[in-house]
């Protein structure tokens, strides 16, 4: 296995260093971001004219901004003239050619989590097309998505297919001036997914990005929008895992999620980018922006994530709830180890009158890391009878972690009602040594006490999910105890 | 079955055990009684390894195994239990899970297949009723909002379900009314077995008509100051540890605070 795992190393270095080719080939830009950078990505990508604009739009006011800095998060500065914009998939050749060529720890990750093996040579970025029937399995689906009138495509497809949709809603939630990092994504993303529910219709799957891998060369400025329109209801997964490598990398996704009159989405996460090692070397820096807006009355939004990933997690899933009694929903589990820091939470922003919202936020922290929820509830002078309920809880696990609350409230509706819960406990030692004392072993203990500690956040995941984000904290907290 | 000599321990530097002897054999049902403060739960919770105490002196084995280079779980799966005077609770895991995770830790450690969901709510189920307990309380948190008398069914009925050879119970009878004590009494009974020995400590001689010793130790200051058969518990109750020459604060041999 040894020279395996040298091979692969190899591999994922010589894929670093071929950092640019030549134009004819134009797989991969060289690294630098400037206009000619952007126009040639809107031309490799056949976009039409407005998308190219508004790309150049954002760019110009990406370049007026700073990058932003927060007390609770410390990274060291990213230097965005060496990171290449565009990247073309990978030729079959170069990618690994059997799960033996594949870094053994990486697959041992996906054993715990349970994948199952063709799943896991998917992931590994296996050339597996061949081998696996997956392309009928996907024709099925396809099949069954049209005949209900959902269209659910790579955004790059849709910006050419149903450009009307995409111009109309594209940036509508998350505008490019709305930070920094939204600037930069609307600039330069590379893709990601496109998500329409027609009018009444119940979307018959849960739609899917199911782990998809964040590989040196795919999107790591993907942007996701998804329309629900009058009385339609859709249910979409996201989970994300990725190879290790020393090298941080800077993941800056935004997603978008428009519901209309009586609409209903559920988002669903788990994230488990790679944290970085124990010393804090390496892993992802994950910098998200994730809004919904409830525009149509009765509307609904519901984030619910699971995050145990990424060496920096800077992410604020949000609802603005405009229609009239519209609901939002948050519901959060976030764990960090070793050197990880997490700064998340949620904006609940009341505009239209009776709208609620929820907050379930569960912060789990170990090793020397930091977990951060910070969290706005506002109440616009339109959000009569509105009402927020806010429950933010930390668990820490030994006694060299930190966990940080801050909630805001801005109220300018005097009869808008917000009640809070905050606790803190840590994992006792009387909890553990019961635990041990029925046989069990520590870090059994521990994730057990855990995941009783998240219940209220799994019973939010479809099914599947709320088993996988189990096993995922187990495995993200090896070694957390002893 | 289990040989203790010359144990001491202590707990931040204070020595709480001074040389504890006790041997006891498999079948064999003792009783421990003694002041407040003298050191019986240390006692239990030192033979069930929990690292608050530090064992400074002596020896302890569990069938001729080094009980003391064991840690806490590997001592459980040997089959050492221990029925807690003060149960903790470990909120959102429910007693369901809790306990069939113990038991397929046990059965991995015999090199036995997990239990499967379906036969281990019937086994549950069986010593639920076993103890008086509804089977709503699997699906509770562990220990959960349990009043003080469930908490302590809820102990012996862990205790007939992962059958250990060596079941220590600390005070499993205080606060219990007295259909309760009879409940418990019945299940500490029905684990009762030639191949079982039972550890008993408790404050009251009535618990020992329900459940009859066949050895009791009087546990004083850290040492065993006096062991007998069932009519030394009567003896105890008519005229106090006083009869024994111990004093209040000879207790603990500690200050009160
Ligand atoms: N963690 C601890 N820190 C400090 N002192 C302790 C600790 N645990 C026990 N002690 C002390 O050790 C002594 C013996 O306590 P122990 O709980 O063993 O008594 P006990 O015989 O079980 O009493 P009771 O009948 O009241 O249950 C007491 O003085 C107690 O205060
Ligand atoms: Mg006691």
């Amino acid at each position: 296995m040894a020279t395996t795992d040298n091979e692969v190393k190899e591999l994922i270095k010589r894929e670093y260093e071929h950092g640019f080719v030549t134009e004819i080939e134009a797989d991969t830009f060289e690294p630098g971001l400037n206009e000619d950078v952007i126009r040639r990505l809107s031309e490799v990508k056949r976009e039409p004219e407005f998308m190219l604009e508004w790309r150049l739009k954002a760019y110009r006011r990406w370049l007026e901004m700073d990058e932003p800095d927060w007390a609770h998060v410390h990274f060291p500065k990213v230097d965005y003239n060496a990171i290449s914009y565009y990247s073309a998939p990978k030729k079959r050749e170069d990618m690994p050619q059997s799960l033996d060529e594949v870094d053994p720890e990486l697959l041992r990750t996906y054993e715990k989590l349970g994948i199952p093996l063709h799943e896991r040579a998917k992931l590994a970025g296996v050339a597996v097309d061949a081998v696996f029937d997956s392309v009928s399995v996907a024709t099925t689906f396809k099949e069954q998505l049209a005949e209900a009138g959902v269209i659910f495509c790579p955004i790059s497809e849709a910006v050419q297919k149903y450009p009307e949709l995409v111009q109309k809603y594209l940036g509508s939630v998350v505008p490019p001036s709305d930070n920094y990092f939204a600037a930069l994504n609307s600039a330069v993303f590379s893709d990601g997914s496109f998500v329409y529910i027609p009018k009444g219709v119940r979307c018959p799957l849960e739609l899917s990005t199911y782990f998809r891998i964040n590989a040196a060369n795919t999107g790591q400025f993907e942007r996701t929008l998804i329309i629900a329109d009058e009385g339609s209801y859709v249910s979409y997964l996201e989970g994300c895992t990725a190879p290790m490598r020393d090298e941080n990398q800077l993941h800056a996704a935004v997603v978008e999620l428009v519901a209309l009159d009586d609409a209903q989405i559920k988002y669903s996460t788990v994230q488990n980018w790679y944290p970085g090692d124990e010393e804090g070397k390496g892993g992802i820096y994950n910098f998200v922006t994730k809004r919904g807006a409830c525009i149509g009355k009765n509307s609904k939004i519901s984030w619910t994530q699971v995050e145990t990933g990424s060496a920096i997690t800077w992410k604020y899933p949000s609802c603005v709830l405009r229609g009239d009694n519209s609901v939002g929903e948050f519901y959060s589990v976030a764990l960090t180890h070793n050197y990880q820091q997490a700064d998340t939470g949620t904006k609940m922003i009341h505009l239209g009158k009776n709208t609620k919202s929820t907050i379930i936020s569960k912060g789990i922290s170990a090793g020397r890391s930091s977990n951060a929820y910070r969290g706005l509830v506002k109440f616009g002078p339109g959000a009569e009878g509105a009402r927020n309920f806010t429950q933010c809880d930390s668990l820490l696990i030994g006694d060299r972690c930190g966990a940080h609350t801050f909630p805001y409230i801005e109220s300018r509706n005097k009869s808008a009602i917000v009640e809070h819960e905050a606790t803190t406990s840590k994992v006792s030692d009387e909890q553990l040594f019961l635990c041990r004392q029925r046989g069990i072993d520590p870090e059994q203990a521990v994730s057990m006490i855990v995941n009783g500690f998240c219940k209220e956040v799994f019973k939010e995941l479809p099914m599947e999910f709320a088993v996988e984000a189990g096993k995922l904290l187990e495995v993200s907290l090896e070694g957390s105890v002893g | 079955m289990l040989s203790i000599k010359n144990l001491h321990a202590s707990v931040e530097d204070k020595e709480i055990l001074k040389g504890i002897n006790l041997e006891i054999k498999a079948g064999e049902v003792h009783a421990i009684m003694g002041p407040n403060g003298s050191g019986k739960s240390t006692l239990s919770q030192v033979l069930a390894g929990n690292e608050a105490f530090e064992v400074t002196e002596g020896e302890v084995t569990l069938n001729g195994q080094n009980l003391l280079e064991l840690e806490t779980e590997e001592r459980a799966r040997e089959g050492i239990f221990l029925a807690f005077q003060y149960p903790v609770e470990i909120p959102g895991v429910s007693n369901l899970q809790f306990l069939r995770t113990a038991v397929n830790a046990m059965r991995k450690h015999r090199g036995e297949e997990d239990m499967n969901a379906a036969e281990f709510m019937k086994l549950a189920r069986e010593v639920c009723k076993q103890v008086d307990l509804d089977p709503s309380f699997l699906k509770r948190g562990v220990n959960e909002g349990f009043s003080g008398g469930e908490k302590k069914r809820n102990e012996i009925m862990q205790a007939l379900l992962l059958q250990p050879k060596l079941a220590i119970l600390d005070e499993t009878d205080s606060g219990l009314d007295i259909d309760a004590l009879k409940v418990v009494a019945d299940g500490v009974n029905a684990l009762r077995s030639p191949d079982r020995a039972i550890l008993m400590v408790t404050h009251y001689q009535r618990l020992l008509n329900h459940i009859v010793p066949d050895y009791v130790h009087v546990l004083a200051g850290g040492r065993i100051i006096k062991s007998g058969g069932r009519e030394l518990a009567l003896e105890l109750e008519e005229k106090g540890y006083g009869w024994l020459g111990i004093k209040d604060e000879d207790a603990a041999d500690a200050p009160a605070n």
